[in-house]
Order: structure tokens, then sequence, then C-alpha cells
């Protein structure tokens, strides 16, 4: 018993003296990669950054694109990107938001609303390219509209429809039962209730919801190609649903590979730049009151 | 006597109050019967735009699967799934080398992301000074909104250059590029919702950890992971959702040729980058055409099977 006493601490120790070891190299390391990966990839966006935005002009930003020249610009894939955002965001918001407000006020508990959440759930993470294949079995073959921006933006809207449907859902239901009950106790209706009182206390999820969504249709580009196409009108402002609807994100991509014009390197490097920008300025932009407040709040 | 009519009076009045708000003024466009009438409204607009939602929902799972099946009428399942041959001008669509392409990409992003990320979260969630993490977790939110082509076109200009010097093939493009680019896109995915998870891990099994003496990197290999390992798959899973659906980053760096992934350099599809390049040019009522919507139902099956998979990890995190 007395040698066993003798020998273990300073099995402890030794012990102890590589796991103190093993510990300092782990956090180190956790230290180490963590640094790195973020800020290389912080790098990344501050390279594409640098290398466009300098050369940027109001030229470049408003003209128009060419097929062979040097010195085209991105004007309309600009416009279109802003003009199909915002059909897209007319038209999910507002079903998105009352399918949500359904599935977290009215809907029975059964089996097919089970089912029906497992869709939308599916839905909202399948990849982008199937809306891009239904949107051209409906508009191309269906309507024979052939690319058009109406096309794009609704089978855009298609895309976030499920999103904006979960995000509703969830922040309605994360309100607090008490806040619900004060309002019907106080002889609210179900209406008056949702409006005055579920809406505000969940806008902050709701409206995180509508930045992300905003910004995957910025910045969508696989359903845009095969819905909307990859040419422009050609024209600046074209309000005109049945013309062809390429966006910037688009345009970053043709240019890069499919285009001819000699200045394909530096288009590309000063579309890349301003489209990072404007995402950036979304997420930014949907965020910053959130922050006030919450600072306002303590 | 005055005091006890007057209670008496205001009794009645309120009597009459509560019956009046009850009953309505009797008008027909009275103030109660707006509102039911606009509560009814409402309930049935948020029926009917569900109904919408779900109609969306459900026809594109129905023509996706009715148009992909047409498929079979020329080519056999058999030669679909096993075949490796793709020419569609001799009629010959064997889309396993898209399938296999598919799963090899997203193998070899997990590889590299997912020890990544756990270190990230690890990172978030234990180690870095409160204003550090105050400042990445929103970074890394921002960074999950990034387009996929500004990845994409990151990977074209910049990775493709240093791999071709790097390893010196003629052509760098191919499933080792295509993995870099993705691993960049999940990594935020995956590390945020880790980062969730772990912190979620209550303070008091720390606490026990350490109380036995544990050292940090015993606790967090021992204790923290354990404890936070369904919401750790979840993120897992959603960043492998991302990566198969993933299509205009793959399609700028990995070449685009319709072989066999099998090796690291070499230029080849998949799914979805074969579908996006090929039907603009293809007649709608054609094999051709029908093949690659098969290609995108079977997308869609894999990631509903994957959906179904983030429900089953996300009920036992909560019963846990």
């Amino acid at each position: 018993l007395s040698a066993k006493s003798e020998t273990s601490p300073s099995i402890f120790t030794s012990k102890n003296r590589i796991n103190k070891i093993n510990n300092r190299i782990f956090t180190g390391l956790v230290w180490i990669i963590s640094s790195i990966v973020v800020l290389f990839i912080l790098g990344l966006l501050v390279l594409i950054l640098q290398r466009g935005m300098p050369h940027l002009s109001w030229g470049f930003i408003f003209g128009l694109p060419s097929e062979i020249d040097a010195g085209g610009g991105i004007g309309p894939a600009l416009f279109n990107s802003f003009y199909m955002l915002f059909i897209s965001l007319l038209i999910a918001v507002p079903l998105g938001m009352a399918a949500g407000i359904y599935l977290a006020e009215f809907a029975p508990e059964n089996k097919l609303i089970g089912f029906v959440r497992i869709c939308v759930e599916g839905l909202a993470s399948v990849p982008s390219i199937i809306f891009g294949l239904f949107g051209i079995a409906i508009f191309v073959e269906m309507c024979g509209i052939g690319l058009t921006i109406i096309g794009g933006a609704v089978s855009l809207a298609f895309l976030n429809l499920p999103v904006m449907t979960r995000v509703t859902e969830e922040a309605i239901r994360a309100v607090p039962k008490e806040i619900k009950s004060a309002s019907f106790a106080l002889g609210a209706t179900h209406l008056q209730t949702i409006r005055k009182v579920l809406i505000p206390v969940a806008i902050s999820g709701i409206v995180t919801g509508i930045s992300l969504i905003a910004g995957r249709a910025f910045g969508e580009s696989a359903v845009i190609i095969l819905t909307a196409g990859v040419s422009t009108s050609g024209e600046m402002w074209d309000f005109n649903l049945l013309s062809p609807g390429e966006t910037l994100a688009v345009h970053l991509w043709y240019v890069q590979s499919e285009a001819i014009v000699p200045d394909a390197v530096e288009i590309s490097q000063k579309s890349a730049a301003v489209l990072l920008f404007i995402v950036l300025m979304i997420n930014f932009l949907f965020r910053v009151p959130f922050w006030i407040k919450d600072r306002k709040k303590g | 006597v005055i005091q006890e009519t007057a209670t008496e009076q205001m009794h009645v009045k309120y009597r009459e109050l509560g019956t009046a708000i009850k009953a309505g003024s009797g008008r027909r466009l009275d103030r109660k019967n707006r509102l039911l009438f606009y509560n009814r409204t409402f309930k049935y607009l948020c029926i009917f735009s569900a109904a919408i939602v779900c109609l969306i929902l459900f026809s594109i799972l129905y023509f996706m699967f009715q148009t992909g099946i047409l498929t079979f009428r020329e080519v056999s399942p058999l030669k679909f799934f096993f075949s490796t041959e793709w020419s569609p001008e001799t009629e010959s669509f064997g889309a396993f080398g898209f399938i296999f392409g598919t799963f090899a990409l997203t193998a070899l992003t997990l590889l590299f992301s997912v020890p990544i990320s756990v270190f990230i979260a690890v990172f978030l969630a234990e180690m870095s000074p409160k204003w550090l993490r105050n400042f990445l977790r929103p970074v890394l939110d921002v960074l999950v909104g990034i387009p996929s082509v500004v990845y994409g076109f990151l990977g074209l200009t910049i990775l493709l250059p240093l791999l071709h010097q790097w390893s010196g093939h003629e052509i760098a493009n191919g499933i080792f590029a295509a993995a870099i680019v993705l691993t960049i896109m999940v990594l935020p995915t995956i590390s945020r919702i880790s980062d969730d998870a772990i912190s979620a891990v209550p303070e008091k099994y720390r606490n026990a950890s350490f109380a036995l003496g544990a050292t940090r990197f015993q606790t967090v290999f021992k204790v923290i992971i354990p404890a936070a390992k369904s919401g750790i798959m979840y993120g897992i899973i959603l960043g492998m959702a991302r990566a198969i659906g993933e299509t205009m980053a793959v399609v700028m760096v990995i070449g685009n040729t319709p072989q066999l992934a099998d090796a690291l350099f070499k230029p080849t599809s998949v799914l979805t980058s074969n579908i996006v390049m090929e039907i603009p040019n293809v007649p709608f009522d054609s094999t051709w055409n029908y093949a690659l919507y098969m290609m995108g139902f079977l997308l869609l099956i894999i990631s509903l099977i994957m959906i179904t998979l983030v429900r089953v990890f996300q009920r036992k995190g909560t019963k846990s």
C-alpha cells in the first residue's frame, strides 16, 4: 500500500504535465487556425473591393454593356438586379408572411399540416437550380414568353417563399404566450392581436428574414441564367417586364467566362466589387436599426 | 341611501356597457361587426396564401418528377444511374459520372471544412475575448450571405492560378479547386451553427469538468463537443446541403467536362453544373432535357432526405 501511495503522485504529475502541454498546444492551435481562416476570408473580400472600387466611375455604373469593344458598363444589369429584387420581394414577402402567420396561428395540428411544414422546410434548402428548372417549365415552356424579367422575378420569389414562410412562422411562435393572452384578455380580436402585438414583437426576426432573402435574391445567378437569360435589352431604365433580364451577378459570370470583350478582367473585377458592396449594404441597412435598438435597451 | 342608489346605477350602467359591447349597436356596419369582418377576412387571406405556397411547392415536386421520369421511356434506369457515358449527340445518357462527382465533391468539402469549422466554433464559444466574439459573429453571418458568384470569381481569378503553379498541372480545374471554394462558402454556416450549439451547453457541465481537474482541452473534447453533438451535426448537414446544391461557384472552377472525377485535378462536372451549362441549349421535348430534369429531381430528393435527417437530429437534441 505504501509503495502505491509513493508511485501514484509521480504518475499524476507526469500525466498532468502531458495534459498541460496538450492543453497549451490545443489552445494555440485553435487561436492560430481561427485567426488565419477568418483573416484569410476577410482578406479575400477586401481584395475584391480594393481591386474594383478605385476604378469605378459613374460611366461604368450607369453605362451600357458592349459585346465587342472595350469600355462597356453595367447599367442595365444593375438596374435589372434591383428591379427583379423589388418584384420578387413584392410577391414573396406578403405571401410568405401570410402563410407563416397561418402556420403559426391558425393551422390545426394534424398530419397534413405536419407534412406541409416538412415540405416548406425542405424546399427552403433545396438547391436553387431546381427553381430555375421549374421556372423554365412554367414560363418558357407553358407560357411561351421566353427568357424574361417577370419569369426570373417570379422564380426568385418562389425560391424565397419557403424561407420567408419559415422565418415568419418561427418569429411569431417565439413571441411569449403571456403577451398574446394579455392582448386577448383586453378584448382584442385575433387580427388586432396579430397586427398590434405579435408582429411588432416578432419584427426583428421577420426583418432579418427579409434581409436574408433580399441578399439571396440579389446575388442569385443560377435561377436567373435559366429563367431570365444572359443578355439585357441594351437600354437603361427598361421597365418592360417581358425584356430579357440579366442581372449583375449573372453579368459577372458571363463576362468572365463567355464574353469576348478585351477588358473582361477589368469589367469583372469592378462588377464583383459593386456586387459585394451592395450585398454588404443590404445586410448593413437591415441590421443597423436593431443594433441601435439593442444598444438603447442596454 | 344615496350612495347605494349611485352604486346600483353604476352597476346597471356597466351591465349595459357590457351587453352593448357584446351585442353591438345593432347597425350593420358598426365597429364590432367591422372588426369581426376584418378578422375573418384576414384569416381567409392567410389560409389562401398558405394554400398558394403549398400549391407551388407541391407542383415543383410533381413537375420535376413527371418531367424527369420521361427519361426512362428511352433510357433504361440501369444505364442512367450506372453508366458514365454522357454524350447526348449519340443518345447515351449515363449520369453516374455526375452523381459520383457530386458526392465526391461534397465529401471532399466536408473533409476540409468540418474540422476547421469546429475549431472556429470552439474558439468563438469558449476562448475568444468578448469584444472579438461580438465582432466575429455578425461578420460570419454576413459571410453566409455573400453571393456564390463572388466566391466563384475568387476561385477563378486567384485560386486557379495558384493551384496551377503549385501542382504543376496544365489545367488546375477539378474537384479539388471546387472543394476549396465550397469550403470557404460553407465554413461560416457550419461554424455559426456549431458555435450556437456549443454556447448552449449548460455552464454547469463545464464547471463540473473543471472541478474534476480537467484541462480545457479535455473539457472541450470529452464534455462540450459530445454535449453539442446534435447541433454540430445539424450545421454539418446544412453545410452539406449547400455544397450539394451550389451551382455557379462550382461551374466557374470545375472545368465542365463530362468525365468521371477519378483525379483531383481533372476537369469534370457535377449534377448542378451540368444542368446549368447544358439546359439553355436543349429543346424542351427531348430525352436530353428529360435526363437533365431527372438529375434535378435527384438533387431534390437528396436534399429532402437530408432535411429529414436534420429533423431527426433536432428531435434528438431536444430530447437529451
